[in-house]
Protein backbone atom coordinates (compact mmCIF):
# COMPACT_ATOMS: atom_id res chain seq x y z
CA UNK A 1 0.00 0.00 0.00
CA UNK A 2 2.75 2.47 -0.04
CA UNK A 3 4.60 4.54 -3.13
CA UNK A 4 7.90 6.36 -3.21
CA UNK A 5 6.40 9.08 -2.15
CA UNK A 6 4.46 7.88 0.83
CA UNK A 7 4.61 10.02 3.88
CA UNK A 8 6.54 13.50 2.00
CA UNK A 9 4.71 16.66 2.08
CA UNK A 10 1.73 17.63 -0.30
CA UNK A 11 4.04 19.04 -2.75
CA UNK A 12 2.00 22.26 -4.75
CA UNK A 13 1.90 20.21 -8.06
CA UNK A 14 -1.30 19.81 -9.22
CA UNK A 15 -3.04 16.77 -9.51
CA UNK A 16 -6.31 16.87 -10.56
CA UNK A 17 -7.60 20.14 -12.20
CA UNK A 18 -11.58 21.09 -12.64
CA UNK A 19 -12.05 23.91 -15.05
CA UNK A 20 -15.59 25.71 -15.52
CA UNK A 21 -17.06 22.52 -14.49
CA UNK A 22 -20.90 22.78 -14.37
CA UNK A 23 -23.78 20.24 -14.32
CA UNK A 24 -27.77 20.46 -15.31
CA UNK A 25 -30.00 17.33 -14.97
CA UNK A 26 -32.46 17.81 -17.88
CA UNK A 27 -35.86 18.07 -17.23
CA UNK A 28 -38.83 15.53 -17.73
CA UNK A 29 -41.70 16.80 -19.85
CA UNK A 30 -43.27 18.20 -15.93
CA UNK A 31 -40.26 18.86 -14.52
CA UNK A 32 -38.05 21.67 -15.12
CA UNK A 33 -34.23 21.11 -16.16
CA UNK A 34 -31.86 21.23 -12.53
CA UNK A 35 -28.62 23.46 -12.46
CA UNK A 36 -26.93 21.24 -10.17
CA UNK A 37 -23.38 22.69 -9.97
CA UNK A 38 -21.24 25.56 -10.55
CA UNK A 39 -18.96 26.61 -12.61
CA UNK A 40 -16.68 25.22 -10.29
CA UNK A 41 -12.86 25.91 -10.82
CA UNK A 42 -10.75 23.79 -8.41
CA UNK A 43 -7.17 22.46 -8.30
CA UNK A 44 -6.32 19.45 -5.91
CA UNK A 45 -2.64 19.60 -4.94
CA UNK A 46 -0.72 16.37 -4.91
CA UNK A 47 -1.22 14.55 -1.73
CA UNK A 48 -3.11 16.50 0.07
CA UNK A 49 -6.22 15.70 1.90
CA UNK A 50 -9.36 18.06 0.91
CA UNK A 51 -12.59 18.12 1.82
CA UNK A 52 -15.29 19.58 0.97
CA UNK A 53 -18.65 21.00 3.13
CA UNK A 54 -21.99 22.38 1.74
CA UNK A 55 -25.62 22.67 3.02
CA UNK A 56 -27.64 19.58 2.15
CA UNK A 57 -28.73 19.70 -1.67
CA UNK A 58 -25.69 21.59 -3.05
CA UNK A 59 -24.41 19.31 -5.22
CA UNK A 60 -21.52 17.93 -3.53
CA UNK A 61 -22.19 14.48 -4.81
CA UNK A 62 -22.80 15.36 -8.33
CA UNK A 63 -19.06 17.70 -7.98
CA UNK A 64 -17.77 13.80 -6.90
CA UNK A 65 -19.28 12.29 -9.88
CA UNK A 66 -18.00 14.62 -12.28
CA UNK A 67 -14.51 14.33 -10.55
CA UNK A 68 -14.69 10.46 -10.68
CA UNK A 69 -15.82 10.47 -14.64
CA UNK A 70 -18.48 8.76 -13.37
CA UNK A 71 -20.64 11.39 -14.98
CA UNK A 72 -19.99 13.88 -17.75
CA UNK A 73 -20.02 18.10 -16.81
CA UNK A 74 -22.75 19.77 -18.56
CA UNK A 75 -19.97 22.35 -19.25
CA UNK A 76 -15.89 22.47 -18.47
CA UNK A 77 -13.80 19.84 -18.07
CA UNK A 78 -11.57 17.80 -15.59
CA UNK A 79 -8.19 17.28 -15.44
CA UNK A 80 -6.46 14.11 -13.95
CA UNK A 81 -2.83 14.14 -14.44
CA UNK A 82 -2.68 16.08 -17.80
CA UNK A 83 -5.52 14.18 -19.03
CA UNK A 84 -8.86 14.96 -19.66
CA UNK A 85 -11.46 12.56 -18.01
CA UNK A 86 -13.98 11.03 -20.51
CA UNK A 87 -16.76 9.10 -20.15
CA UNK A 88 -14.73 6.99 -18.12
CA UNK A 89 -13.24 6.49 -14.43
CA UNK A 90 -9.43 6.49 -15.19
CA UNK A 91 -6.98 4.24 -13.75
CA UNK A 92 -5.55 5.70 -10.65
CA UNK A 93 -8.72 7.32 -9.02
CA UNK A 94 -10.83 5.05 -6.39
CA UNK A 95 -14.54 5.91 -4.81
CA UNK A 96 -15.57 5.29 -1.52
CA UNK A 97 -19.54 6.15 -1.59
CA UNK A 98 -21.68 6.95 1.41
CA UNK A 99 -24.01 3.65 0.75
CA UNK A 100 -23.33 0.40 1.11
CA UNK A 101 -21.51 -0.60 -1.63
CA UNK A 102 -20.68 -4.55 -0.49
CA UNK A 103 -22.28 -7.08 -3.16
CA UNK A 104 -24.22 -8.82 -0.59
CA UNK A 105 -23.11 -12.12 -2.52
CA UNK A 106 -19.55 -12.07 -2.20
CA UNK A 107 -17.65 -12.71 0.97
CA UNK A 108 -15.04 -10.22 2.36
CA UNK A 109 -12.04 -11.25 0.04
CA UNK A 110 -14.00 -11.60 -2.86
CA UNK A 111 -15.82 -8.15 -2.39
CA UNK A 112 -12.29 -6.50 -1.85
CA UNK A 113 -11.01 -8.48 -4.62
CA UNK A 114 -13.50 -6.91 -6.89
CA UNK A 115 -11.50 -4.49 -9.35
CA UNK A 116 -8.33 -6.54 -9.15
CA UNK A 117 -9.17 -8.79 -12.05
CA UNK A 118 -8.59 -6.29 -14.43
CA UNK A 119 -5.19 -5.57 -13.30
CA UNK A 120 -2.31 -7.69 -14.58
CA UNK A 121 -1.11 -9.47 -11.45
CA UNK A 122 0.27 -12.72 -10.99
CA UNK A 123 -1.94 -14.71 -8.13
CA UNK A 124 0.85 -14.15 -5.82
CA UNK A 125 0.62 -10.56 -5.77
CA UNK A 126 -2.86 -11.03 -5.72
CA UNK A 127 -3.46 -12.89 -2.90
CA UNK A 128 -0.47 -10.43 -0.76
CA UNK A 129 -2.35 -7.58 -2.30
CA UNK A 130 -6.21 -8.81 -0.25
CA UNK A 131 -3.71 -10.10 2.50
CA UNK A 132 -2.37 -6.34 2.70
CA UNK A 133 -5.73 -4.73 2.54
CA UNK A 134 -7.37 -6.97 4.99
CA UNK A 135 -4.54 -6.32 7.46
CA UNK A 136 -4.75 -2.48 6.99
CA UNK A 137 -8.37 -1.93 7.79
CA UNK A 138 -8.83 -5.03 10.55
CA UNK A 139 -10.46 -7.06 8.19
CA UNK A 140 -8.47 -10.63 8.67
CA UNK A 141 -11.07 -11.96 10.79
CA UNK A 142 -13.67 -11.42 8.95
CA UNK A 143 -11.90 -12.35 5.44
CA UNK A 144 -14.33 -15.08 4.69
CA UNK A 145 -17.46 -13.44 6.48
CA UNK A 146 -20.09 -12.14 4.07
CA UNK A 147 -21.34 -8.43 4.66
CA UNK A 148 -24.65 -9.43 6.22
CA UNK A 149 -22.66 -10.39 8.85
CA UNK A 150 -21.38 -7.39 9.62
CA UNK A 151 -22.18 -3.94 10.89
CA UNK A 152 -22.23 -1.31 9.26
CA UNK A 153 -18.97 0.15 9.84
CA UNK A 154 -17.21 -3.03 9.01
CA UNK A 155 -18.69 -2.75 5.85
CA UNK A 156 -17.73 0.35 5.55
CA UNK A 157 -14.34 -0.82 5.83
CA UNK A 158 -14.82 -3.47 3.62
CA UNK A 159 -15.76 -0.46 0.77
CA UNK A 160 -12.45 0.94 1.87
CA UNK A 161 -10.25 -1.75 1.31
CA UNK A 162 -11.84 -2.41 -2.11
CA UNK A 163 -10.35 0.96 -3.04
CA UNK A 164 -6.93 0.75 -1.46
CA UNK A 165 -6.37 -2.47 -2.94
CA UNK A 166 -6.18 -0.64 -6.66
CA UNK A 167 -3.60 1.30 -5.59
CA UNK A 168 -5.17 4.44 -6.22
CA UNK A 169 -3.50 7.50 -6.45
CA UNK A 170 -6.52 9.97 -5.80
CA UNK A 171 -9.21 8.78 -3.55
CA UNK A 172 -12.28 10.07 -3.28
CA UNK A 173 -15.09 9.65 -0.28
CA UNK A 174 -18.40 10.80 -0.36
CA UNK A 175 -19.71 11.24 3.42
CA UNK A 176 -18.31 7.58 4.25
CA UNK A 177 -18.80 7.92 7.74
CA UNK A 178 -22.49 9.52 7.05
CA UNK A 179 -23.87 6.31 8.17
CA UNK A 180 -22.06 5.69 11.33
CA UNK A 181 -22.29 6.56 14.76
CA UNK A 182 -20.16 9.66 16.00
CA UNK A 183 -17.42 8.00 17.72
CA UNK A 184 -17.17 5.23 15.64
CA UNK A 185 -16.91 8.74 12.84
CA UNK A 186 -13.84 10.05 14.85
CA UNK A 187 -11.82 6.61 14.53
CA UNK A 188 -12.85 5.80 11.01
CA UNK A 189 -11.52 9.32 10.34
CA UNK A 190 -8.42 8.49 12.30
CA UNK A 191 -7.93 5.62 10.35
CA UNK A 192 -8.45 7.56 7.46
CA UNK A 193 -5.52 10.03 8.12
CA UNK A 194 -3.42 6.64 8.99
CA UNK A 195 -4.03 5.51 5.40
CA UNK A 196 -3.33 8.92 3.81
CA UNK A 197 -0.12 9.45 5.10
CA UNK A 198 1.11 5.84 4.16
CA UNK A 199 -0.20 5.72 0.87
CA UNK A 200 0.75 9.14 -0.03
CA UNK A 201 -2.63 9.56 -2.17
CA UNK A 202 -4.38 12.44 -2.64
CA UNK A 203 -8.19 12.48 -0.89
CA UNK A 204 -11.06 14.50 -1.62
CA UNK A 205 -13.61 13.97 0.99
CA UNK A 206 -17.38 15.21 0.89
CA UNK A 207 -18.88 15.48 4.09
CA UNK A 208 -21.61 17.77 5.93
CA UNK A 209 -19.97 17.29 9.32
CA UNK A 210 -17.82 20.53 10.15
CA UNK A 211 -15.87 19.16 13.06
CA UNK A 212 -14.85 16.06 10.64
CA UNK A 213 -13.63 18.21 7.44
CA UNK A 214 -11.52 20.76 10.39
CA UNK A 215 -9.93 17.36 12.04
CA UNK A 216 -8.86 15.47 8.51
CA UNK A 217 -8.61 17.99 5.24
CA UNK A 218 -5.45 20.44 4.88
CA UNK A 219 -7.54 22.48 3.02
CA UNK A 220 -11.29 22.96 2.82
CA UNK A 221 -13.53 24.39 0.06
CA UNK A 222 -17.17 25.47 1.19
CA UNK A 223 -19.75 25.38 -1.27
CA UNK A 224 -22.84 27.28 -1.76
CA UNK A 225 -26.33 26.35 -1.94
CA UNK A 226 -27.83 24.82 -5.34
CA UNK A 227 -26.22 25.43 -7.76
CA UNK A 228 -23.32 24.67 -5.61
CA UNK A 229 -19.85 26.72 -6.37
CA UNK A 230 -16.88 27.12 -4.20
CA UNK A 231 -17.35 30.66 -1.95
CA UNK A 232 -14.53 29.87 0.34
CA UNK A 233 -11.04 27.84 1.01
CA UNK A 234 -9.51 27.25 4.54
CA UNK A 235 -5.85 26.26 4.62
CA UNK A 236 -6.02 24.29 8.11
CA UNK A 237 -1.92 24.47 8.92
CA UNK A 238 -2.66 21.08 10.72
CA UNK A 239 0.97 19.05 10.59
CA UNK A 240 0.90 15.69 8.34
CA UNK A 241 1.14 13.59 11.25
CA UNK A 242 -2.08 14.04 13.28
CA UNK A 243 -4.90 12.41 14.84
CA UNK A 244 -8.71 13.41 15.97
CA UNK A 245 -7.14 14.83 19.21
CA UNK A 246 -6.47 17.87 17.10
CA UNK A 247 -10.18 18.73 18.41
CA UNK A 248 -8.52 19.50 21.33
CA UNK A 249 -6.89 22.29 20.20
CA UNK A 250 -7.86 26.12 20.02
CA UNK A 251 -7.30 26.68 16.41
CA UNK A 252 -10.01 23.62 15.86
CA UNK A 253 -12.69 25.69 17.41
CA UNK A 254 -11.97 28.70 15.43
CA UNK A 255 -11.59 26.53 11.87
CA UNK A 256 -15.27 25.56 12.99
CA UNK A 257 -16.35 28.63 13.12
CA UNK A 258 -15.25 29.75 10.24
CA UNK A 259 -16.49 27.02 8.66
CA UNK A 260 -20.05 27.73 10.14
CA UNK A 261 -19.33 31.58 9.26
CA UNK A 262 -19.27 30.84 5.58
CA UNK A 263 -21.83 28.40 5.58
CA UNK A 264 -24.43 29.62 7.61
CA UNK A 265 -26.15 31.86 4.99
CA UNK A 266 -26.45 29.09 2.39
CA UNK A 267 -27.35 26.76 4.68
CA UNK A 268 -30.14 28.66 5.84
CA UNK A 269 -31.23 29.21 1.76
CA UNK A 270 -31.37 25.57 0.82
CA UNK A 271 -33.41 24.80 4.12
CA UNK A 272 -36.07 27.66 2.80
CA UNK A 273 -35.95 25.92 -0.75
CA UNK A 274 -36.42 22.55 0.49
CA UNK A 275 -39.31 24.06 2.56
CA UNK A 276 -40.75 25.69 0.01
CA UNK A 277 -40.74 22.55 -2.47
CA UNK A 278 -42.35 20.56 -0.16
CA UNK B 1 -35.41 -31.79 9.74
CA UNK B 2 -37.72 -28.74 11.50
CA UNK B 3 -40.04 -29.12 13.56
CA UNK B 4 -42.62 -27.79 10.76
CA UNK B 5 -41.01 -29.78 7.93
CA UNK B 6 -42.24 -32.81 10.68
CA UNK B 7 -45.30 -31.50 11.12
CA UNK B 8 -45.95 -31.19 6.91
CA UNK B 9 -44.64 -34.58 6.56
CA UNK B 10 -47.13 -35.75 8.85
CA UNK B 11 -49.96 -34.24 7.32
CA UNK B 12 -49.24 -35.83 3.43
CA UNK B 13 -48.70 -39.25 5.48
CA UNK B 14 -52.75 -38.90 7.04
CA UNK B 15 -53.90 -37.51 3.96
CA UNK B 16 -52.82 -40.21 1.53
CA UNK B 17 -53.40 -42.95 4.30
CA UNK B 18 -57.18 -41.72 4.51
CA UNK B 19 -57.31 -42.42 1.06
CA UNK B 20 -55.30 -45.47 1.06
CA UNK B 21 -58.42 -46.41 3.83
CA UNK B 22 -61.13 -44.96 1.72
CA UNK B 23 -59.57 -47.30 -1.36
CA UNK B 24 -59.79 -50.31 0.93
CA UNK B 25 -63.19 -50.30 2.87
CA UNK B 26 -64.55 -49.68 -0.76
CA UNK B 27 -65.70 -46.19 -0.83
CA UNK B 28 -63.40 -45.34 -3.32
CA UNK B 29 -64.10 -47.84 -6.42
CA UNK B 30 -60.80 -49.19 -7.79
CA UNK B 31 -62.15 -48.39 -11.49
CA UNK B 32 -61.54 -44.76 -10.09
CA UNK B 33 -58.68 -44.98 -8.06
CA UNK B 34 -56.13 -47.65 -7.07
CA UNK B 35 -55.03 -47.90 -3.71
CA UNK B 36 -52.00 -45.34 -3.11
CA UNK B 37 -49.77 -48.56 -1.89
CA UNK B 38 -50.92 -50.28 -4.75
CA UNK B 39 -49.93 -47.02 -7.28
CA UNK B 40 -46.41 -47.27 -5.41
CA UNK B 41 -46.15 -51.07 -6.03
CA UNK B 42 -47.42 -50.41 -9.86
CA UNK B 43 -44.86 -47.94 -10.40
CA UNK B 44 -41.89 -49.56 -8.86
CA UNK B 45 -42.88 -52.62 -11.21
CA UNK B 46 -43.21 -50.09 -14.18
CA UNK B 47 -39.87 -48.94 -13.77
CA UNK B 48 -38.35 -52.19 -13.43
CA UNK B 49 -39.90 -53.16 -16.20
CA UNK B 50 -38.60 -50.55 -18.09
CA UNK B 51 -41.67 -50.24 -20.45
CA UNK B 52 -42.26 -47.06 -20.39
CA UNK B 53 -38.50 -45.50 -20.35
CA UNK B 54 -38.95 -44.22 -23.88
CA UNK B 55 -41.80 -42.46 -22.92
CA UNK B 56 -40.47 -40.89 -19.76
CA UNK B 57 -37.27 -39.76 -21.67
CA UNK B 58 -39.11 -38.33 -24.32
CA UNK B 59 -41.28 -35.95 -22.27
CA UNK B 60 -38.52 -34.92 -19.89
CA UNK B 61 -36.16 -34.05 -23.03
CA UNK B 62 -38.61 -32.31 -24.20
CA UNK B 63 -39.86 -30.34 -21.58
CA UNK B 64 -35.76 -30.01 -20.61
CA UNK B 65 -35.39 -28.27 -24.22
CA UNK B 66 -38.15 -26.03 -23.51
CA UNK B 67 -37.11 -25.00 -20.50
CA UNK B 68 -33.18 -24.28 -21.46
CA UNK B 69 -35.12 -22.36 -23.93
CA UNK B 70 -37.12 -20.64 -21.51
CA UNK B 71 -34.62 -19.41 -19.50
CA UNK B 72 -31.78 -17.94 -21.52
CA UNK B 73 -34.41 -16.88 -23.85
CA UNK B 74 -36.15 -15.22 -20.82
CA UNK B 75 -32.74 -13.70 -19.22
CA UNK B 76 -31.46 -12.29 -22.95
CA UNK B 77 -34.87 -10.11 -23.37
CA UNK B 78 -34.67 -8.94 -19.94
CA UNK B 79 -31.29 -7.53 -19.93
CA UNK B 80 -31.92 -6.28 -23.45
CA UNK B 81 -35.20 -4.78 -21.96
CA UNK B 82 -34.07 -3.48 -19.13
CA UNK B 83 -32.59 -0.30 -19.69
CA UNK B 84 -33.78 0.39 -23.08
CA UNK B 85 -36.81 2.66 -22.07
CA UNK B 86 -39.31 2.89 -24.96
CA UNK B 87 -39.25 -0.89 -25.41
CA UNK B 88 -39.84 -1.46 -21.79
CA UNK B 89 -42.53 0.77 -21.78
CA UNK B 90 -43.91 -0.90 -24.83
CA UNK B 91 -43.40 -4.32 -23.81
CA UNK B 92 -44.43 -4.22 -20.31
CA UNK B 93 -48.17 -4.23 -20.28
CA UNK B 94 -47.57 -7.08 -22.52
CA UNK B 95 -45.95 -9.01 -20.55
CA UNK B 96 -48.70 -8.53 -17.51
CA UNK B 97 -51.23 -9.33 -20.08
CA UNK B 98 -49.83 -12.34 -21.43
CA UNK B 99 -50.64 -15.42 -19.05
CA UNK B 100 -54.31 -14.33 -19.90
CA UNK B 101 -53.49 -16.23 -23.13
CA UNK B 102 -54.72 -20.42 -23.64
CA UNK B 103 -51.20 -21.30 -25.12
CA UNK B 104 -52.24 -24.44 -25.39
CA UNK B 105 -55.03 -23.58 -27.34
CA UNK B 106 -52.52 -22.57 -30.55
CA UNK B 107 -51.86 -26.21 -30.88
CA UNK B 108 -53.30 -26.11 -34.45
CA UNK B 109 -51.42 -23.40 -35.77
CA UNK B 110 -48.01 -24.47 -34.32
CA UNK B 111 -48.88 -28.05 -36.10
CA UNK B 112 -49.55 -25.72 -39.40
CA UNK B 113 -46.40 -24.18 -38.87
CA UNK B 114 -43.78 -27.07 -37.19
CA UNK B 115 -45.57 -30.02 -38.27
CA UNK B 116 -46.26 -32.99 -35.91
CA UNK B 117 -43.58 -33.88 -34.00
CA UNK B 118 -41.28 -32.34 -30.78
CA UNK B 119 -41.26 -28.62 -32.73
CA UNK B 120 -44.79 -27.73 -31.34
CA UNK B 121 -44.56 -29.33 -27.98
CA UNK B 122 -41.40 -27.55 -27.27
CA UNK B 123 -42.85 -23.98 -28.52
CA UNK B 124 -45.66 -24.51 -26.07
CA UNK B 125 -43.43 -25.42 -22.76
CA UNK B 126 -41.29 -22.51 -24.01
CA UNK B 127 -44.27 -19.84 -24.77
CA UNK B 128 -45.66 -20.84 -21.64
CA UNK B 129 -42.08 -20.56 -19.29
CA UNK B 130 -40.16 -17.65 -21.06
CA UNK B 131 -42.54 -14.45 -20.09
CA UNK B 132 -42.47 -15.54 -16.34
CA UNK B 133 -38.60 -15.33 -16.35
CA UNK B 134 -38.85 -11.43 -18.36
CA UNK B 135 -40.88 -10.45 -15.40
CA UNK B 136 -39.25 -12.29 -12.79
CA UNK B 137 -35.55 -11.15 -14.21
CA UNK B 138 -36.52 -7.21 -14.71
CA UNK B 139 -38.17 -7.06 -10.85
CA UNK B 140 -34.57 -8.06 -10.37
CA UNK B 141 -32.59 -6.03 -12.12
CA UNK B 142 -34.86 -3.13 -11.15
CA UNK B 143 -33.85 -3.23 -7.55
CA UNK B 144 -30.29 -3.31 -8.11
CA UNK B 145 -29.04 0.04 -5.82
CA UNK B 146 -27.30 2.15 -8.54
CA UNK B 147 -23.74 2.45 -5.62
CA UNK B 148 -23.08 -1.21 -7.03
CA UNK B 149 -23.04 -0.47 -10.71
CA UNK B 150 -21.14 2.83 -9.95
CA UNK B 151 -18.85 1.58 -7.70
CA UNK B 152 -18.02 -1.39 -10.72
CA UNK B 153 -17.62 1.33 -13.31
CA UNK B 154 -15.09 2.67 -10.58
CA UNK B 155 -12.94 -0.18 -10.66
CA UNK B 156 -13.17 -0.28 -14.40
CA UNK B 157 -15.61 -2.93 -15.27
CA UNK B 158 -17.66 -2.55 -18.98
CA UNK B 159 -21.46 -2.79 -20.01
CA UNK B 160 -20.80 -6.78 -20.52
CA UNK B 161 -19.09 -6.96 -17.54
CA UNK B 162 -21.53 -5.62 -15.19
CA UNK B 163 -24.37 -7.36 -16.60
CA UNK B 164 -22.50 -11.01 -15.50
CA UNK B 165 -20.61 -9.53 -12.08
CA UNK B 166 -23.28 -7.14 -10.93
CA UNK B 167 -26.54 -7.37 -11.63
CA UNK B 168 -27.39 -10.77 -12.84
CA UNK B 169 -25.40 -11.91 -9.67
CA UNK B 170 -27.48 -9.14 -7.41
CA UNK B 171 -31.20 -10.70 -9.56
CA UNK B 172 -30.46 -14.29 -8.74
CA UNK B 173 -33.15 -14.80 -6.31
CA UNK B 174 -35.62 -13.10 -8.87
CA UNK B 175 -33.96 -14.81 -11.93
CA UNK B 176 -34.54 -18.14 -9.67
CA UNK B 177 -38.24 -17.71 -9.01
CA UNK B 178 -38.96 -16.73 -12.63
CA UNK B 179 -36.52 -20.16 -13.37
CA UNK B 180 -39.13 -22.24 -10.84
CA UNK B 181 -42.02 -21.27 -13.15
CA UNK B 182 -40.32 -22.04 -16.23
CA UNK B 183 -39.70 -25.61 -15.00
CA UNK B 184 -43.16 -26.19 -13.84
CA UNK B 185 -44.88 -24.78 -17.34
CA UNK B 186 -42.37 -26.39 -19.45
CA UNK B 187 -43.70 -29.68 -17.50
CA UNK B 188 -47.16 -28.23 -18.05
CA UNK B 189 -46.44 -27.47 -21.63
CA UNK B 190 -45.24 -31.18 -22.60
CA UNK B 191 -46.96 -32.76 -21.02
CA UNK B 192 -50.19 -31.10 -22.24
CA UNK B 193 -49.01 -31.02 -25.72
CA UNK B 194 -49.10 -34.62 -25.63
CA UNK B 195 -52.35 -35.46 -24.08
CA UNK B 196 -53.73 -33.56 -27.24
CA UNK B 197 -51.15 -33.53 -30.31
CA UNK B 198 -49.21 -36.64 -29.65
CA UNK B 199 -48.14 -40.34 -30.19
CA UNK B 200 -45.46 -40.50 -27.72
CA UNK B 201 -44.20 -39.12 -24.42
CA UNK B 202 -45.60 -39.25 -20.62
CA UNK B 203 -49.25 -37.51 -21.36
CA UNK B 204 -49.81 -39.89 -24.39
CA UNK B 205 -49.29 -42.98 -22.26
CA UNK B 206 -51.25 -41.55 -19.62
CA UNK B 207 -54.46 -40.88 -21.97
CA UNK B 208 -53.80 -44.01 -23.72
CA UNK B 209 -53.75 -46.04 -20.24
CA UNK B 210 -57.21 -43.70 -19.80
CA UNK B 211 -58.90 -44.97 -22.58
CA UNK B 212 -57.86 -48.35 -21.65
CA UNK B 213 -59.16 -48.15 -18.13
CA UNK B 214 -55.51 -49.20 -17.11
CA UNK B 215 -55.06 -47.73 -14.10
CA UNK B 216 -51.90 -49.82 -13.18
CA UNK B 217 -50.20 -47.90 -15.68
CA UNK B 218 -52.19 -43.79 -15.55
CA UNK B 219 -51.58 -43.72 -12.12
CA UNK B 220 -48.23 -44.66 -11.55
CA UNK B 221 -47.19 -42.47 -14.40
CA UNK B 222 -49.21 -39.33 -12.90
CA UNK B 223 -47.52 -39.62 -9.49
CA UNK B 224 -43.95 -40.21 -11.29
CA UNK B 225 -44.97 -36.62 -13.22
CA UNK B 226 -45.77 -35.27 -9.45
CA UNK B 227 -42.04 -36.85 -7.80
CA UNK B 228 -40.12 -35.72 -10.80
CA UNK B 229 -41.83 -32.09 -10.76
CA UNK B 230 -41.88 -31.75 -6.68
CA UNK B 231 -38.15 -33.26 -6.09
CA UNK B 232 -36.88 -30.46 -8.95
CA UNK B 233 -38.66 -27.39 -7.81
CA UNK B 234 -37.30 -28.52 -3.96
CA UNK B 235 -33.28 -28.48 -5.79
CA UNK B 236 -34.13 -24.89 -6.84
CA UNK B 237 -36.02 -24.03 -3.43
CA UNK B 238 -33.14 -25.21 -1.60
CA UNK B 239 -30.30 -23.48 -3.82
CA UNK B 240 -33.01 -20.10 -3.26
CA UNK B 241 -32.34 -20.53 0.45
CA UNK B 242 -28.96 -20.64 0.68
CA UNK B 243 -28.49 -17.43 -1.84
CA UNK B 244 -31.35 -15.64 0.85
CA UNK B 245 -29.23 -17.40 3.90
CA UNK B 246 -25.79 -15.72 2.52
CA UNK B 247 -27.70 -12.49 1.95
CA UNK B 248 -29.00 -11.98 5.32
CA UNK B 249 -32.40 -12.34 4.05
CA UNK B 250 -33.57 -15.17 5.67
Amino acid sequence: MTTPDAGGPSGLEPHVTLQAVTRTFAGQQSTPAVHALGPVDLTLRKGEFFAVVGPSGCGKSTLLEVLAGISQPTSGQVIFEGQPVKGRVPEGVGVVFQEDACFPWLNVTDNIALGLQALPLSETERRQRVEDALALTGLKAFAQAFPAQLSGGMRQRVCIARTLIMRPRLILLDEPFGALDQQTRLLMGEEVLRLWRQSGATIFLITHALDEAAMLADRIGVMSARPGRLIDLVETGWPRERDSRVVELPQFGQLTARLWRSLRGESLKSLDSSQATQ
Amino acid sequence: MSRLSRYRLLAIIVAVAIVEAMCRIGWIDRFTMQPPLQIAIDLWKLLVSGKHLDAIGKTMGNAAIGFVLAVSAGVVVAVAVHRRRLLRETLEPLFATYYAIPVLAFYPLLIILFGVGDAPKITIAFMLGVIAVIVNLLNGLDRVPPVLIKTARVVGMGPTQIVWRVTLPFSAPYLLTGVKFALAYSLIGIIGSEFIMSTDGMGFEISFAYNNFDNATMYPLIVLILLISISLNFALGTIEKQILQRRGLR
